[in-house]
């Protein structure tokens, strides 16, 4: 019974942790069509220089901020400065992608070394919460909580603001977007800096978790898009329910079919593609 | 996964690119004089994540050859670094590029035990002598390659010590193994839950998390009712297991083994106090007292600042051992199975991991000590705590009823107390 709790707590925990991965490529995958391959190493860059703001001795939660800061100005200059160029170009799009990924991979190896580096949680966050005799740490269930506390903010940005209803409308339909007057090439700049900042968020929240290391970026890449194309791209509520489910099956799945582990994660994407290519919450086939 | 595999494709594409823009960087020293110069090829991973154990490598072998101011039996020495990426078909390339273009007589290296595999046939056919720290089992036991030695340890060679450690020091009962889901894990914790077993105690679960397994938690939920725990780790996943192991509050509470590269200094020297305690067995730490071992680690931290561990001391072994076989046969390093004979008599009376030889095998017999992790000095440390002398990859089996049973692997021996 114990271990099925632990389980539970760990899968939700590590939900939480995937939603912030997840919610800019999906945003990015459902505006731009494209899946941004850069994504993975936008979440290890991001853990990276919340290392060296840390190491700064910049308060962890300060550390948090400047690295999305960062990584929405590298976002936005990748969009800017690369993929506008290739624009209508969607497989010379995913290739310059993936090329970058191998680039900021290779420099951050150079910069940072291949050592592992661990991130500390915040002081008031280490240690442990005990209930009804099972022990769990403090800043994984704190991981939990930010993860629906951005949730609710896109949520805010996306339904209840001007931004919110173009990058909607960008999403559906980018043709009758452009027609109607909403300058959907700026957007594709506004939205792949906030894919790129909450990827950078995610990975030094990641931190404390998953510690950073060379290698990371590949690890997580798969996971987002998993996640993507289980709750549909673009669909906010898709990578909140994905990223909940992928935690259920990664936690459950590594549990008790030890030497099924990829297949248990890999399966329900399969047979998704197959049955419903859209995903859960996704208006056209990703 | 698909990214893993675009990045290997794109890995050894860029290889094939810059290899002859490279190889004018890559040799790091060499001497314009009339002898012809001995070429070692340091076959290492540069990049990737196996990069900080490969990067120690070359900094130990660079030690060594410092130490001996880059000269071998009157001959100057030239070392030849290539970077297989942590792939074996890159190391196969390398391979091939260091004996044809370089003309090495030498190879050390490489780092992991599948790079060992894909130019084990190679070497074999070029007739390269090949010291490496690859620790796959059946390369020194069943199929045994006779370019190849070890002068690291095998697999299970340092398990099987503290398999007895755990059961009969400790006398611990119940354990649960974790361990990368590779040969190198199989074999540790093989090598590991055979001798606990005939000592008394019985592994209870054993648990395989994928090398690239994107964290542990799964896996701690499933660390219950047991009084010890056995890890077997590769790369930086010692340095992940361990700190989840603490940050779900069981440093302290159930006791944490680990095997040769689970907790060594390349990893420590990234870690804190959730590292205390952690015991390990292995033939190496930098705590070692004896003068050959407390000069090679002040070298290593007056150059490169950093404590070497499993992977640079391996390599700087590697090095004395070719050092001893090239003076033994006088220089001369063109008579391939003269060296080879030589490489295999060498025995070291005084190297950083104490007294050294070698099986009939190739591979090295030597002691294997416990260690615990302390802090001293303001960092952490592998302090010994227990010598067992001389062993070698049989520990205390007859070799030809060893050689006869299966090899370890994930169900060999198998498990019969699991779920108990």
């Amino acid at each position: 019974m114990t271990l099925y709790i632990i389980l539970t707590i760990n899968s939700i925990t590590m939900g939480g942790l995937l939603f912030l991965l997840s919610a800019g490529f999906s945003l990015i995958f459902g505006l731009m069509r494209i899946p941004n391959l850069t994504h993975g190493a936008l979440f290890m860059l991001g853990a990276y220089f919340g290392v060296t703001f840390l190491r700064m001795g910049v308060n962890f939660w300060v550390a948090v901020i400047f690295a999305g800061i960062v990584l929405a100005i590298i976002g936005g200059a990748i969009e800017r400065l690369l993929l506008r160029r290739l624009a209508g170009q969607e497989l010379a799009q995913v290739l310059v992608t993936l090329g970058l990924a191998f680039i900021i991979a290779d420099a951050c190896l150079l910069i940072w070394t291949g050592d592992p580096i661990p991130l500390s949680a915040p002081e008031s966050l280490r240690g442990v919460e005990r209930f009804f005799g099972i022990v769990f740490p403090r800043y994984r269930l704190a991981v939990v909580v930010i993860a629906l506390i951005v949730a609710v903010g896109l949520w805010f940005l996306l339904e209840r603001t001007r931004l919110g209803a173009m990058i909607r409308a960008g999403v559906d339909d980018p043709e009758m977007a452009r027609v109607t007057g909403i300058p959907v090439s700026r957007l594709f700049t506004i939205v792949f800096a906030l894919g790129a900042a909450l990827a950078g968020v995610g990975g030094v929240l990641s931190g404390p978790i998953l510690s950073v290391y060379p290698g990371l970026d590949a690890e997580m890449l798969p996971l987002a898009l998993i996640i993507v194309i289980l709750g549909g791209a673009g669909s906010l509520p898709g990578a909140l329910l994905g990223s909940f489910v992928i935690g259920f099956i990664y936690n459950f799945g590594q549990a008790f079919f030890p030497d099924l582990a990829y297949v248990v994660l890999f399966l329900p994407m399969l047979l998704m593609l197959v049955l419903r290519p859209q995903g859960l919450f996704g208006k056209h086939p990703s | 996964m698909l990214i893993f595999l675009l990045k290997m494709k794109m890995s050894s594409f860029c290889v094939a690119l810059f290899s002859v823009l490279a190889s004018s960087f890559l040799v790091v020293a060499s001497y314009a004089q009339d002898v012809d110069p001995i070429r070692i090829g340091l076959m290492t991973v540069k990049t990737g994540p196996l990069a900080t154990g490969g990067i120690q490598m070359e900094q130990g072998l660079d030690i060594y050859l410092r130490s001996v101011s880059y000269t071998i039996a009157g001959r100057p020495v030239e070392m030849i670094v290539a970077d297989t990426g942590g792939s074996p078909a890159v190391a196969r390339t390398k391979a091939q590029e260091l004996v044809e273009r370089d003309g090495v007589d030498a190879i050390i290296g490489p780092l992991a035990a599948f790079e060992a595999l894909a130019i084990n046939s190679y070497i074999a056919q070029v007739e390269v002598p090949t010291l490496s720290i690859a620790a796959a089992e059946d390369m020194t036991q069943r199929t045994p390659n006779p370019y190849f030695i070890r002068a690291s340890s095998s697999s299970a060679q340092a398990s099987h010590p503290m398999g007895h450690y755990a059961a009969v020091d400790r006398e611990f009962r119940r354990a649960i193994t974790i361990a990368d889901d590779i040969a190198y894990g199989q074999e540790m914790v093989a090598g590991f839950q055979r001798v606990f077993e005939e000592n008394g105690g019985r592994v209870i679960a054993k648990l395989w998390p994928p090398l690239n397994v994107a964290e542990y938690s799964a896996y701690i939920a499933q660390i219950q009712n047991a009084d010890v725990v056995y890890m077997a780790f590769a790369g930086i996943n010692g340095l992940r297991f361990i700190r989840q192991y603490a940050e779900f509050g069981l440093q302290g509470e159930i006791p944490l083994l680990g095997g040769m590269t689970s907790a060594d200094e390349s990893i420590l020297r990234n870690m804190g106090d959730e590292a205390l305690g952690v015991i390990s067995s292995s033939f190496y730490s930098s705590e070692l007292p004896w003068p050959a071992n407390v000069d090679f680690v002040s070298r290593m931290r007056e150059v490169y600042n950093v404590d070497p561990g499993y992977y640079a001391v391996s390599s700087y072994l590697e090095a004395m051992v070719l050092h001893a076989a090239i003076d033994a046969v006088g220089g001369d390093t063109e008579d391939k199975a003269a060296l080879m004979n030589a490489l295999r008599a060498v025995e070291l009376e005084d190297s950083p991991r104490g007294y050294v030889r070698f099986d009939e095998h190739g591979n090295v017999v030597g002691n294997i000590y416990i260690f615990e992790v302390h802090q001293k000095d303001g960092r952490l440390v592998n302090t010994p705590i227990k010598t067992y002398e001389n062993v070698s990859q049989f520990w205390s089996y007859n070799p030809e009823e060893f050689l006869s049973q299966p090899v370890y692997s994930r169900d060999y021996p198998p498990a019969i107390y699991l779920g108990q």
